[in-house]
């Protein structure tokens, strides 16, 4: 057989052909993949509520009620964690901040006082070495740790602005964001202010209002970023 | 020719790193640690091979002027199946490599061998050619990542070798990417003398 001529018609049946076949092609594989990649995304979010809320507990059932609060242009969805008898365990937040690369998005779980349960960095683009550490560097016992405490009673922005979190080496820039999604995100869901995210400096911090106990969810409209 | 010589034609002879210096992009970008140069290596090789075939198949029907669009939309139509693929069936690996995956698109080693070998041989050689081609360059990406990866943060495939505190950062980053290439790039060409 010859080679086609490339001729006009020859050229535009082939390319179309082409494209036509690759289209359906396409079509065929995301039909199949679609539904195994919802139930990864699906499990992955699970898991990672069940780690930030319970630790590592992994079989024990738990019931989720989600809700979406819109602020702007950032976005959270919160998750009411609460046994399969009703007792409530606590709420995780998500949200994503732009990190050393746009897109870090950060689950984290408060208890109903507003400790932080626990926390995983669902999705980021970090740099592999640095800022790719922040899902271990800031976990319980790590050099950065986080758990336990309460954004709104401790400092949690890195030593060198005057916090006391330990932030990741050659990574400021993460940890920076890291910080500020997690104290976002406790501003969403407890309204008040975090030491984190009001520019107070090391210098006697402002006497804050305590948080309050109950976790009313409903998001206060003025409560985002106070800077003075 | 015989297929044994086609494909370590990819491997040593015209490895596409180190002696053709091909898609040096994902080479430099995803060579932070082994495992990913690995995962990237095996996925180039996947799509390398399947277009080869495929265009090798098609060289007849495809007219000239028309070729280089024609390979783009089959290259790219393989690298998407296989995202969607890793996507499903291994998330852990599309987790740390999700990002680099549409590069293999515009990687110049895919569009090289579709030009320079499979427009011209029949399928089954050409099949050898992305088989060597690919198995080179996943042999250079994983070199590569496991020599940055050792220098700069002390471990290899999870084996801590060291304390990561030991390391010397700059490896991980772009600039030891360069200097490791360097290196290989003069190593391999003293051996093959």
């Amino acid at each position: 057989m010859k080679k086609l001529e490339s001729s006009l018609k020859n050229m535009t049946i082939v390319l179309t052909t082409v494209a036509l076949v690759a289209a359906a092609l396409l079509g065929y594989m995301n039909e199949i993949t679609k539904e195994p990649i919802a139930l990864i995304e699906k499990q992955n979010l699970e898991n990672g509520i069940k780690k930030v809320i319970l630790g590592e507990a992994g079989d024990k059932q738990i019931n989720v009620k989600t809700d979406s609060i819109i602020d702007g242009k950032q976005i959270f969805v919160v998750y009411e964690v609460s046994s399969t008898d009703g007792k409530p365990l606590g709420k995780a937040i998500k949200t994503s901040v732009n990190g050393f690369s746009p897109d870090m998005t950060v689950l984290t779980g408060f208890a109903p006082d507003g400790k932080i349960l626990g926390y995983e960095v669902l999705k980021h683009a970090e740099t592999p070495g640095l800022g790719a550490k922040a899902n271990d560097w800031f976990q319980s016992g790590a050099k950065g740790d986080i758990i336990g405490k309460n954004p709104a009673k401790d400092h949690l922005t890195v030593i060198k602005d005057g916090g006391e979190i330990d932030a990741i080496t050659a990574a400021t820039i993460t940890s920076r964001a890291f910080l500020r999604a997690i104290n976002l995100e406790y501003e969403k869901l407890f309204g008040g202010k975090t030491n984190g995210n009001t520019g107070a400096t090391s210098a006697a911090p402002a006497p804050e209002p305590a948080a309050p106990d109950t976790a009313a969810c409903a998001a206060p409209a003025d409560s985002t970023l106070v800077t003075e | 020719m015989n297929k044994i010589k086609i494909l370590l034609n990819g491997i040593v002879k015209e490895n596409p790193t180190f002696v053709l210096l091909l898609g040096m992009c994902p080479t430099l970008g995803t060579t932070t640690s082994a495992i990913n140069g690995l995962g990237m290596g095996l996925a180039t090789a996947f799509v390398l091979i399947c277009s080869n075939v495929v265009i090798s198949l098609l060289k007849k029907m495809i007219p000239d002027k028309v070729r280089i669009p024609s390979f783009i939309v089959i290259i790219a139509t393989f690298v998407t199946v296989l995202q969607m693929l890793m996507q499903a069936y291994v998330p852990a690996l599309y987790a740390s490599l999700g990002l680099f995956i549409p590069l293999i698109v515009v990687n110049c080693i895919v569009l090289g061998r579709a030009e320079a070998f499979a427009a011209k041989n029949t399928p089954l050689d050409s099949f050898f050619d992305g088989l060597g081609m690919g198995l080179g360059f996943t042999l250079a990406l994983t070199l590569l990542g496991a020599a940055r990866e050792i220098l700069g943060s002390g471990k290899v495939f999870d084996i801590t070798l060291w304390n990561e505190d030991y390391g010397m950062l700059a490896f991980v980053l772009a600039p030891g990417a360069f200097i490791v290439l360097g290196y290989l790039i003069a190593i391999m060409s003293k051996l093959k003398k």
